[in-house]
């Protein structure tokens, strides 16, 4: 009955840059979202991914490691990728929820960075330096984190460790009701 | 005596400034750069500042935050003050262990530990 269109899992509300949302057959909940350099649209865009993680019953521990490693990411590709742009110019965030994962996509529209290039700020001579720790949380925090060429582009999955493929019965469960793949 | 700001609330116990965060969020950049200036300040109130951050109504921090704490412990130390963190949530001192930034600011569990510990 629910074919994936417009609007069908998460309200469709949202302002004039009306996001694309859907709920899959899987469970899983996707959505594009563009977000301005402003801050209540980015606090709104935070809230689509956590109320979904919420509603797919994801543990606090996991919506922090997702909230964070988001922040991360959208405060990377406004300060870094879009030095030099507008407040107007958005970033996209791509996000798919199910039961046991998420994925999320942030793209600037910036020429992009090395993300190899940038200082391990763990090291003593770095510890008292401001800046820079963001990619480590989000490789601290997210299952997988990888950029594309360009480096303007980041995609991060989460998985769910309770829910992990192939431990326990809740995973089985879990597998069963969501088939092999998550629908991510 | 108590005196508030838009997003510290301050108190003095005998020569330690004692502060404490308003938002539950310390992400928004604005907000951010404004609690560094608000402390800077307090910093700057003394020859030598011992202050006292307490993270109790904190759930969440960005890397931005943790960077304004570091300033604030370079300023600190460049003054020979002391800064002590408190009341840190699990989940957030996970990140300061994951940053190691634990090895770099002296955090305690409690206000009480934390006041005890300035020399």
């Amino acid at each position: 009955m629910n074919d994936g269109g417009p609007g069908a899992g998460t309200g469709g509300a949202g302002g004039a840059r009306g996001p694309m949302s859907s709920v899959k057959q899987t469970g899983a909940e996707f959505e594009t979202i563009l977000i301005r350099g402003y801050r209540p649209e980015i606090d709104r865009a935070q809230e689509r991914v956590l109320s979904a993680l919420e509603r797919l019953g994801y543990p606090d521990a996991s919506r922090f490691a997702v909230r964070l490693a988001m922040e991360e990411a959208i405060t990377n590709a406004f300060h870094h990728g879009h030095k030099g742009l507008g407040p107007e110019d958005p970033i996209r965030l791509d996000f798919c929820a199910a039961p046991e994962r998420v994925e999320l996509i942030v793209e600037d529209q910036g020429p992009g960075f090395d993300p190899g290039a940038v200082p391990d700020p763990t090291k003593d001579e770095n510890l008292e330096v401001p800046t820079g720790r963001g990619l480590l949380l989000m490789r601290a925090y997210m299952s997988e984190v990888e950029f594309n060429e360009r480096g303007n582009r980041v995609r991060m999955v989460y998985r769910r460790p309770d829910l992990a493929r192939g431990e326990g019965p809740a995973a089985a469960a879990a597998a069963e009701k969501t088939g092999d793949n998550s629908g991510c | 005596m108590a005196a508030t700001s838009s997003r510290l609330r301050v108190r003095r116990d005998g020569d330690v400034t004692q502060v404490e965060f308003i938002d539950r969020n310390i992400l928004d950049e604005a907000n951010i750069q404004q609690i560094g200036e608000e402390i800077s300040r307090l910093v700057d109130a003394t020859p030598t500042p011992k202050l006292l951050v307490s993270f109790a109504n904190v759930d969440h921090l960005s890397s931005a935050a943790l960077g304004t704490l570091i300033t604030i412990n370079n300023k600190v130390k460049d003054r020979n003050g002391q800064l002590r963190l408190a009341n840190i949530d699990p989940q957030i001192y996970e990140v300061f262990k994951i940053t190691k930034l634990d090895r770099i600011f002296q955090i305690h569990e409690t206000s009480e530990k934390a006041m005890a510990s300035f020399q």
